[in-house]
C-alpha cells in the first residue's frame, strides 16, 4: 500500500475539479483511496482540457480521412501529404485562460506550445498564425490584454524564428472576461521521417529533455477547465513562463537528434506536463511506464512528486530512445546546453508508477488514465432557428459612401497593421503573401511549390445559428485558399465555447460541429487536428461560440498566386456568385444600424461554394485573373475598397440589380469572389463561367484614385486608407485604463 | 568569394543569410558554431540576425564574448571583411568592433516592415555597387535597433563619412540617432546594419535591391 500523508477530503477533491461521480469512478478503478499525487494525476488527465470528455462524442462525427491525410487527430498535430515526399504538419490550439490572467506570458506560451507540437513530430516550423478575440474596445481591461497578447505572440515567435503571417483579431463584449488566443503552427517534414508519440518496446529508457522543471503552471490545465470569477487575478501563479530561446535550442537539438535515428517515440510536455506526456506515450503503445522523479532536472529544490507531476514548465520533451544510441543522443543535447536525463523506463504491465526518494508515490492503471478516460453525453438543446431579416426592414444609410468609410474604420474592420508589424512575417525569406490578404502564402524551399494558410470564423453568425455559422467558418477558409489559387487540403479546428454543462451552450457546440462536419464532407476538406476550449465564461456569462478554423492549401507553382490588390487601370471588375443582399448579422446591421437581434446569418450553399471555388482556382491557374478577393465581413463594397486600397488604384462600379443599394453594398451573401481581368478577356470569361454554372456579373472597371459607386459620392483612396489605418494605432495610443 | 556565417545559440536568420550568400555569390558559405575558436580561411565573416542567447542581459552582449569572437576580432585586424546584420550589428557593437550601441526601439515595440534606405557612402566594399544617394527598399525586423552613441563619436562617424546607410523618406522605424541604419569601422572592413538585405534578394521578396550589397562584396574581395 502507498502511505497517504494527506487526507483526501471532499473539499480537496472539488479543488481538483473532480465531480463526486468522477471521484467514485477513481475509487472503483483503484479499489482504495488515492494518494495526493494520484489525485493530482487524475485531475490532470480527466479535466476537460486533456480528456475532451464533453466533446469527444461529437468530435468523432467529423470527417478526418482523405487521400492526402497521413495522420489525423489524436497525435500532436495533423499530417498531410503535399507531394514529392513532403508533408505539412499543423495544428491550432487555444491558450485562452492563461492569456487573460497574464496576457504576455499566456500568449507567448500558447505560441511555444503549438510550435512544440509541430516540431515534436519532426517538422521544422515554417508558418505561424493566430486568431485573437478581445473584449469590447471600451472595456477597461481590453487595451491591456491586446497589448500584452500581441507582444507575447510576437515575443515568442520572433525570437524562435518562425514567420507569423496572418490570423484574425476581433472585439466583442462577450470576450470582456475571456479573451481567446488560438495559435496555429505548421511545419515541414519528409513523409518518411515523421515521429509519433506511441512508445514501442519494453524496458527502454524514457528520457527527459529540454529545460528544467519548476513550480510554474501547476494546475494550468485544471484552471483552463473552469470558469472565471472575480478572483481570477489570484490564478496568476498557474500561468507558465515561456523562454523562446530555450525552445529554439530544443528545436535544433530535437531535429539533430531525430536525424541520428535514436528516437523511438517523442511527446512534448504541454498541458499537465510530465503526467500527460508519459501517460500518452505508454497508453498509446499499450505499455506501462515507471518514472523515478529523483532523476528529473529541477530548477527549484524540495519539489514534491505532486508538484513535479503537475508542473507545466515550458520547453520540455519526453522521449523513448534506442538504448544503443543513448550516448550519441546525449552529446547532441550537451552541445545545445539542454538537460538530458534518463528518468524511467517502459514496462509490460500497463501500470503508471511514480517513485520519489525511493518511495512509490503513485501506482495507477495507465489505459484508464489515458485513452479510457471518462466520457459524457451532455444534454443539449438546439439553438432555435432564427428568422430571416428582409433588407426592406433595414434602414438605408443617408450616404453609402460615408457609411463605407465608417465601416472601414470599425474596430472589427480596420487594418490590423498595428498588430502584424509586431510579428516578424518575413523571416526564413519565403513569405510570398504576408498578412492582410485572403490567405498567406509561403514558398516551400526554393519552390516552385507553395502553401497557403488562413484562419476564419464569424462568431456572430455562430451565435445566431450555430450550424450555418459552423459551415460558414469552413467555407470562408475554403474561399480564402481558392482566392490565392491554392487547392484546399485540410483543416484544424479550435473550438472555443462556454460551459458545456449548460444545455444551450452544449447545443451551440453540437450545432457548430454539425455545420463544420457538413461543410467538410461537402468540400472533401478533412479535419486533421484540433483543440477544444470550454468553460470560457466569467460570472456565468459565456463567450460567443467561436469555432476557429485553420486551413492549409497547396499551390504547385508559386508564380500562380494572386493577391487582392487591383493591378492595372481599365480592367474589368466581375463578381462571381449570387448577390442577394442578405443583411441579417452583417457588419452593417450590427455596427451601423446597431441591431443585435437573433436574425439569421447568410445561408451557406455548400454545392455552390464548391463549384464557385473550383472555378476560381481553375481560372487563376490558367492565369486568366489579375486580382481575386473573397467577399466576407462587410460585404461587396468593403471587398472592393480593400482591393482598391491594396493596389492604390480606384474603381467605378454600378449595382445593376433590383436590390436596394445598401443591401447590394453591405449584404454578406456567401459563395462570392470579386475578380479582375483585362477587358479583352471578359466575354470569353463570362462564357466559361456560364458553362461552369457560376453566376458572373461585370460590375465596373478599375482606374483613377477614387472608388465610385453609381448613385453615391466618389470617395478618394486616401480617405478610405486613412479611416482604415487610423483606428488601431489611435485606440492603442489611449491610456492604459488598468494602470490609471 | 569564400564566406562564413557564425551560428550562436538563438541565431535565427542564419539560414536566410546562408541562402542569400549561396544564391548571389555562387559559393556555399560555411556555417561556423560559436564555440569554435578558429575561423576557416574566408574573405567574409557574417554575424547573422536572431536573438543570440535570447537577448538576455543586453542584445548581443553574451554572444560578443563567445569563443569564436576572439578570432573574428583577430581576422578583422588582418583585413578580413566582417558584416553584422541586425543581431549581428548588436554583437559587433558589444564586441567593440563598431562604436555605439543599439537601444530599445523608441516606441518600445518590435517592428517588422519595409523601410527606405539611403546609401550615404557608396565608396565602401559593402556598397560600391550602389550609387551615392541611391534610395532602396529593405525590410527591418527588430526590437532593439535604436542606434545611439555619444556626441563626439557621432561627430567623428559623420565627419569620416562612416554612416553607410540612413533611413530615408521618414521611415526611421526605431528612433535611431541621425537616422543611422548602418555604420562602418575606420578601416572600412567591418560593417553593421539593422535592416535585412538577405530578405530582399529575389522577386518573391517583392524587391531585389539587397543583392547589390552582396555583389559589392563579391567585387571588392574577389
Amino acid at each position: 500500500m502507498i502511505p497517504n500523508d494527506i487526507e483526501i477530503t471532499p473539499k480537496l477533491i472539488a479543488e481538483h475539479g473532480l465531480k463526486p461521480d468522477e471521484y467514485q469512478r477513481i475509487l472503483d478503478l483503484i479499489g482504495r483511496t488515492p494518494t495526493i499525487t494520484e489525485l493530482g494525476i487524475f485531475s490532470a488527465m480527466w479535466n476537460e482540457h486533456c480528456s475532451y470528455k464533453s466533446s469527444k462524442k461529437w468530435l468523432r462525427t467529423l470527417p478526418t480521412t482523405g487521400p492526402r491525410v497521413i495522420c489525423g487527430p489524436g497525435e500532436n498535430a495533423g499530417v498531410v501529404d503535399i507531394d514529392d515526399g513532403q508533408a505539412i504538419i499543423f495544428k491550432m490550439e487555444s491558450h485562452n485562460h492563461p492569456s487573460y490572467i497574464e496576457p504576455y506570458q499566456g500568449a507567448a506560451t500558447g505560441v511555444g506550445g503549438i510550435l512544440r507540437d509541430v516540431f515534436t513530430m519532426g517538422a521544422r516550423p515554417i508558418a505561424a498564425l493566430n486568431a485573437l478575440r478581445f473584449g469590447a474596445p471600451e472595456h477597461p481591461r481590453t487595451r491591456h490584454v491586446v497589448s500584452g497578447v500581441v507582444a507575447g505572440v510576437g515575443g515568442y515567435g520572433n525570437s524562435f524564428g518562425v514567420p507569423t503571417i496572418g490570423g484574425e483579431v476581433n472585439f466583442d463584449e462577450s470576450y470582456n472576461g475571456n479573451c481567446l488566443v488560438n495559435a496555429f503552427a505548421a511545419g515541414l517534414a519528409d513523409t518518411d521521417k515523421i515521429f509519433y508519440s506511441e512508445a514501442k518496446g519494453v524496458g527502454l529508457p524514457i528520457v527527459y529533455l529540454g529545460s528544467k522543471t519548476g513550480r510554474d503552471g501547476i494546475h494550468g490545465a485544471t484552471m483552463a477547465s473552469a470558469e472565471f470569477d472575480q478572483d481570477t487575478e489570484e490564478k496568476r501563479p498557474t500561468v507558465q513562463i515561456g523562454d523562446p530561446f530555450s525552445e529554439k535550442l530544443l528545436l535544433e537539438a530535437c531535429l539533430e537528434l531525430m536525424a541520428t535515428g535514436a528516437v523511438i517515440a517523442i511527446q512534448d510536455m504541454g498541458a499537465a506536463g510530465l503526467t500527460c506526456s508519459a501517460v500518452e506515450m505508454g497508453a498509446k503503445g499499450d505499455l506501462g511506464v515507471e518514472l523515478n522523479l529523483d532523476m528529473v532536472p529541477c530548477r527549484e529544490t524540495g519539489m514534491t512528486a505532486y508538484e513535479m507531476m503537475l508542473s507545466e514548465s515550458q520547453e520540455r520533451m519526453l522521449m523513448v530512445l534506442d538504448p544503443a544510441k543513448e550516448a550519441e543522443a546525449q552529446a547532441v543535447f550537451r552541445k545545445w546546453h539542454l538537460d538530458f536525463a534518463v528518468i524511467g523506463k517502459t514496462t509490460d504491465d500497463l501500470r503508471f508508477r511514480i517513485f520519489r526518494h525511493g518511495e512509490l508515490m503513485a501506482d495507477l492503471p495507465i489505459k484508464e488514465l489515458g485513452d479510457q478516460a471518462p466520457e459524457y453525453d451532455r444534454p443539449w438543446t438546439a439553438t432555435p432557428k432564427p428568422a430571416f431579416l428582409d433588407a426592406s426592414d433595414v434602414a438605408a444609410p443617408n450616404d453609402i459612401s460615408a457609411t463605407l468609410v465608417k465601416i472601414l474604420g470599425l474596430p472589427d474592420m480596420a487594418s490590423r497593421r498595428w498588430v502584424w508589424e509586431q510579428y516578424d512575417h518575413l523571416i526564413q525569406g519565403n513569405t510570398a503573401i504576408g498578412p492582410g490578404g485572403d490567405a498567406a502564402v509561403i514558398r516551400i524551399g526554393d519552390g516552385p511549390k507553395a502553401l497557403a494558410f488562413t484562419l476564419d470564423v464569424s462568431p456572430r453568425y455562430c451565435f445566431a445559428d450555430p450550424e450555418e455559422g459552423g459551415k460558414q467558418a469552413v467555407v470562408e477558409c475554403w474561399r480564402n485558399l481558392n482566392a490565392v489559387g491554392a487547392e484546399p487540403l485540410a483543416i484544424t479546428d479550435n473550438l472555443n465555447f462556454g460551459n458545456p454543462e449548460k444545455p444551450e451552450i452544449m447545443g451551440q457546440f453540437v450545432g457548430c460541429i454539425q455545420g463544420i462536419g457538413a461543410a467538410c464532407r461537402a468540400l472533401d476538406f478533412p479535419v486533421v487536428s484540433g483543440n477544444v476550449s470550454l468553460y470560457n465564461e466569467t460570472n456565468g456569462k459565456g463567450i460567443l461560440p467561436t469555432p476557429a478554423i485553420g486551413a492549409v492549401g497547396l499551390l504547385p507553382d508559386i508564380s500562380l498566386r494572386t493577391t487582392v490588390a487591383f493591378k492595372a487601370t481599365g480592367e474589368a471588375i466581375i463578381v462571381l456568385g449570387e448577390t442577394k443582399g442578405h443583411l441579417g448579422q452583417s457588419i452593417y446591421v450590427r455596427d451601423i444600424v446597431g441591431r443585435r437581434n437573433a436574425d439569421a446569418p447568410p445561408p451557406v450553399d455548400l454545392a455552390a461554394e464548391r463549384h464557385n471555388g473550383e472555378f476560381v482556382r481553375a481560372e487563376i491557374r490558367s492565369r486568366a485573373l489579375t486580382a481575386v478577393h473573397d467577399v466576407s465581413d462587410g460585404g461587396l463594397l468593403v471587398a472592393l475598397a480593400e482591393m482598391a486600397m491594396a493596389g492604390g488604384i480606384g474603381a467605378s462600379v454600378e449595382a445593376d440589380t433590383g436590390l436596394s443599394l445598401h443591401a447590394w453594398a453591405f449584404g454578406e451573401d456567401q459563395g462570392r469572389y470579386v475578380v479582375t481581368l483585362p477587358s479583352a478577356g471578359v466575354d470569353a470569361f463570362i462564357d466559361r463561367a456560364a458553362e461552369a454554372n457560376v453566376p458572373a456579373y461585370v460590375i465596373g472597371e478599375t482606374g483613377g484614385t477614387e472608388l465610385t459607386l453609381k448613385g453615391s459620392a466618389p470617395i478618394s483612396l486616401a480617405s478610405l486608407k486613412s479611416a482604415h489605418e487610423a483606428w488601431f494605432p489611435t485606440y492603442m495610443a489611449g491610456p492604459d485604463l488598468l494602470d490609471a | 568569394m569564400k564566406s562564413a556565417v557564425i551560428v550562436f545559440p538563438g541565431s535565427n536568420r542564419e539560414r536566410d543569410m546562408l541562402n542569400a550568400l549561396e544564391k548571389i555569390t555562387g559559393t556555399k558559405p560555411i556555417a561556423v558554431w560559436h564555440a569554435e575558436t578558429e575561423l576557416p580561411k574566408v574573405d567574409l565573416v557574417v554575424l547573422p540576425g536572431g536573438f543570440s542567447y535570447g537577448d538576455y542581459l543586453r542584445t548581443g552582449a553574451i554572444a560578443a564574448r563567445a569563443p569564436i569572437m576572439t578570432d573574428v576580432k583577430k581576422k578583422s585586424e588582418t583585413g578580413v571583411h566582417v558584416m553584422g546584420v541586425c543581431n549581428g550589428f548588436q554583437i559587433l557593437c558589444e564586441a567593440g568592433l563598431l562604436p555605439g550601441i543599439l537601444m530599445r526601439n523608441n516606441h518600445l515595440k518590435f517592428v517588422c516592415r519595409q523601410v527606405k534606405l539611403e546609401v550615404t557612402n557608396a565608396n565602401t566594399a559593402f556598397t560600391r555597387k550602389y550609387s551615392q544617394g541611391e534610395v532602396w527598399r529593405c525590410p527591418v525586423a527588430h526590437g532593439d535597433g535604436n542606434y545611439f552613441t555619444d556626441a563626439d563619436t557621432l561627430a567623428r562617424l559623420e565627419g569620416e563619412n562612416r554612416v553607410v546607410f540612413r533611413y530615408a523618406e521618414g521611415t526611421n522605424p526605431n528612433g535611431s540617432l541621425n537616422d543611422i541604419a548602418g555604420i562602418i569601422n575606420a578601416k572600412g572592413n567591418v560593417m553593421g546594419l539593422m535592416p535585412h538585405p538577405e530578405n530582399e534578394i529575389e522577386a518573391l521578396n517583392g524587391g531585389t535591391e539587397g543583392r547589390a550589397l552582396f555583389e559589392s562584396l563579391l567585387e571588392a574581395v574577389a
